[in-house]
């Protein structure tokens, strides 16, 4: 019983060692960089006039319900915030006696938590850079809500065959020609769509041309890897409810300890190993009787 | 495996089995309520808080609780203490109901349960990255492995049957059981091992979500020491309650044991606890974050309370400490899983959560369908030692002893 114990937490401990060791030894996952080609959108708040006129041409676009909220009786196409029905909402910010507004959507991650976390790739990046969502693989589990740094994907609780719900750029309208709804109306450019380099390109520009107007640089730029769709501020972006990251994607610290745990199986299969050879081993040197000393 | 296991028999439909059925038929009603009327109508959550108890409560606790069977076949197989074998058959079907339940809790909580049967039949769309599949894959294969450990013990209950084909059955299989145990018993160890710390890094992605004192690159690892605080803990209420249930022996020269691993375990949780915050650069929280700082020493102080009084001399000869310890010790671990999970949670912009009655019904219901069920296996099939035999029902003596050569 001795030796086999001995042996047991010999083989255990080196096992035990190769485990420990692995998430230290893996090198820290890669970042996933984004493509040239990948669409986004700019939104610069010195330019947003609170007109929501994004909101109702992406519910038109998109065919989704008004949400309509009752406000003294009466109702109104008024969502407080992304929902199963608004892809994208506008919402009011104050920061040290100034306001003005912002408009929420996907920020179509260059390395989205979302799409790590999705247990079959329901949500997953598509052309262009798209975080997209297949209805077909997805299971409902909602895990997406708990990762997206965001809080992006949003959840049609009101439904029996409920389905995850954001923005997409309107891939929809891309045969026909068209980009995404909201930066074809925005009638003061606070909101427009192209490539990511061309995004950026006309970000350091508008900060070039009038640098005392905005605050904090291009959000998104770098921000939690880098994402498609990118924020200009004139007062900083924690006003604006947007999370403060750091530049390392938001699945890299989970898939570094993950993979250095699974990277090829090695881990599991020497534990199993290790555990089988224990338990056989003690199974057969067990001695009649043993079990009921006490 | 243990020669002296015996069924309790017994009524089936007691008084208080009555009373576990009222609760279960309320819980089924929430769930019938929950597939015609949606998740919405029934339930508290929302697009802020994703998760309710179903998860933090049913999944995050309840496997933790059920973590029994692996906990005790780490000491018993590879530490290689024999003498706590007749602890393993009830702690096995506590932690085979405890995952049934918790399956049970997911298919209700699954926007879209009926896509689930995918997951396990189409590996070409499994994500590689996927915290959620691992746990998913790991905890279907583990509820099986965990039937089949207690392999032996469904076929002893088949061999008593009156009907010679069952009994036929049980002694064809019953060898082939019992040879192929240290391969299962070692797929139960991997598995837990696996998806129960996994059930950590779940909550690691909800980053700058969660507060920094649970959010660590060490969720993994906490969460496996609470699954063996957890483990250990259902061992000792199980022991006290089918003792004083079943008019069996108390076994608390046994239980008194295992104290010292507990306490171990407890103790090596909160180092490593503390240390990881210190390394992290995150001490100052331990005093300044208000709520936050007070479940955090909460959860230390339950842990730490019941170590002590499992290290404790006295301890050792009185169940009912013992029972208080595995209370404190189960209750800090739980807390700390549904802290991780829920309360140090928070997705900002307003959003809140407290569970509404229905799914602290459906909870409840699910808890008193496990009792129930537990309650009926013991009472049907070789489980608890020490169990004086039911007139006319005890098993030949030689199908017996062909099981354990």
């Amino acid at each position: 019983m001795t030796v086999s114990r001995r042996h047991a937490l010999k083989v255990l401990g080196s096992a035990a060692f190769a485990a420990a060791a692995a998430p230290v030894m893996a090198e820290a996952r890669s970042a996933r960089p984004s493509g040239p080609d990948d669409l986004g959108l700019l939104f610069d708040t010195t330019r947003c006039v609170g007109c929501r006129a994004c909101v109702t041409a992406c519910r038109e676009a998109n065919k989704k319900p008004a949400d309509v909220v009752m406000i003294g009786g009466a109702p109104y196409d008024a969502p407080l915030d992304l929902n199963g029905s608004t892809l994208t909402v506008v919402k009011a910010w104050t920061a040290g006696g100034r306001s003005g507004y912002v408009k929420a959507q996907c920020m179509h991650c260059a390395d989205p938590a979302c799409a790590s976390v999705c247990m079959m790739g329901a949500l997953h990046k598509g052309p262009r850079g798209v975080v997209q969502y297949d209805v077909d693989r997805c299971v409902g589990c909602r895990n997406c809500q708990i990762a997206c740094p965001f809080n992006v994907p949003k959840f049609e609780w009101g439904s029996n065959t409920p389905q995850i719900v954001k923005c997409e750029l309107c891939r929809h309208r891309w045969a026909e020609g068209k980009g995404p709804a909201c930066a074809e109306v925005c009638p003061r450019g606070a909101v427009v769509s192209g490539s990511r380099p061309q995004l950026l390109a006309e970000a350091r520009r508008r900060l070039a041309a009038t640098p005392d107007a905005y605050q904090g640089g291009i959000y998104g730029a770098t921000t939690g890897g880098g994402t498609a769709c990118l924020y200009l501020s004139a007062v900083g972006f924690g006003p604006l409810g947007l999370p403060g990251l750091s530049d390392e994607p938001v699945p890299a610290l989970v898939e570094t300890v993950q993979h250095g745990i699974y990277q090829g199986a090695v881990i599991p299969l020497v534990l199993f190993g290790a555990f089988a050879a224990v338990t056989w081993k003690n199974h057969r040197s067990a001695r009649p009787g043993q079990e009921d000393e006490s | 495996m243990t020669a002296s296991t015996r069924p309790v028999g017994g009524t089936i439909l007691t008084p208080a089995a009555k009373a576990l059925l009222v609760l279960a038929v309320l819980g089924g009603a929430v769930g019938l309520y929950r597939l015609t009327q949606g998740l919405g109508a029934t339930t508290a959550m929302n697009d802020g808080y994703p998760w309710g108890i179903w998860i933090a409560f049913d999944v995050a606790v309840g496997t933790g609780l059920a973590s029994g069977g692996y906990a005790l076949a780490f000491v018993v197989f590879i530490l290689n203490r024999g003498r706590y074998h007749r602890l393993v058959r009830p702690a096995l079907v506590t932690s085979l109901l405890g995952y049934a339940m918790a399956g049970v809790a997911v298919m209700f909580d699954l926007g879209r349960y009926w896509s689930v049967w995918r997951i396990p039949t189409h590996p070409g769309s499994w994500n590689g990255n996927s915290v959620l599949l691992e746990v998913a894959l790991c905890m279907m294969a583990y509820t099986a492995v965990v039937f089949l450990e207690l392999g032996p013990a469904w076929l002893e209950g088949l061999s008593a049957s009156r009907r010679p084909e069952r009994a036929q059955l049980a002694a064809r299989w019953l060898p082939r059981a019992e040879k192929a145990l240290p391969f299962l018993v070692a797929l139960g160890l991997l598995l837990p091992t696996m998806h129960q710390s996994s059930l950590g890094s779940l909550m690691m992605m909800a980053g700058h979500k969660l507060h920094p004192l649970w959010h660590t690159a060490l969720l993994p690892l906490h969460f496996l020491f609470t699954a063996f605080v957890m483990g250990f803990a259902v061992l000792y209420f199980e022991s006290t309650f089918t003792g004083a249930a079943f008019k069996r022996p108390l076994e608390t020269r046994l239980l008194a044991r295992l104290g010292k691993y507990v306490a171990g375990v407890i103790i090596a949780f909160v180092v490593v606890r503390f240390v990881g915050l210190a390394v992290e650069g995150k001490a100052g929280l331990l005093v300044g974050s208000g709520l936050f700082s007070f479940l955090f020493w909460t959860e230390t102080v339950l842990l730490l309370a019941a170590a002590a009084l499992f290290l404790r001399p006295q301890t050792h000869l009185r169940p009912d400490q013992q029972l208080q310890a595995a209370l404190l010790s189960m209750a800090g671990a739980a807390l700390y899983r549904v802290d991780t999970f829920l309360v140090a949670y928070n997705p900002g912009n307003g959003w809140s959560y407290f569970p509404n009655v229905p799914e602290i019904l459906f909870t409840l219901g699910l808890i008193a369908t496990e009792t129930f069920l537990y309650v009926l296996v013991v009472r049907k099939f070789p489980i608890l030692a020490g169990v004086t035999p039911a007139p006319g029902r005890a098993v030949p003596a030689g199908l017996k002893q062909g099981a354990t050569t």
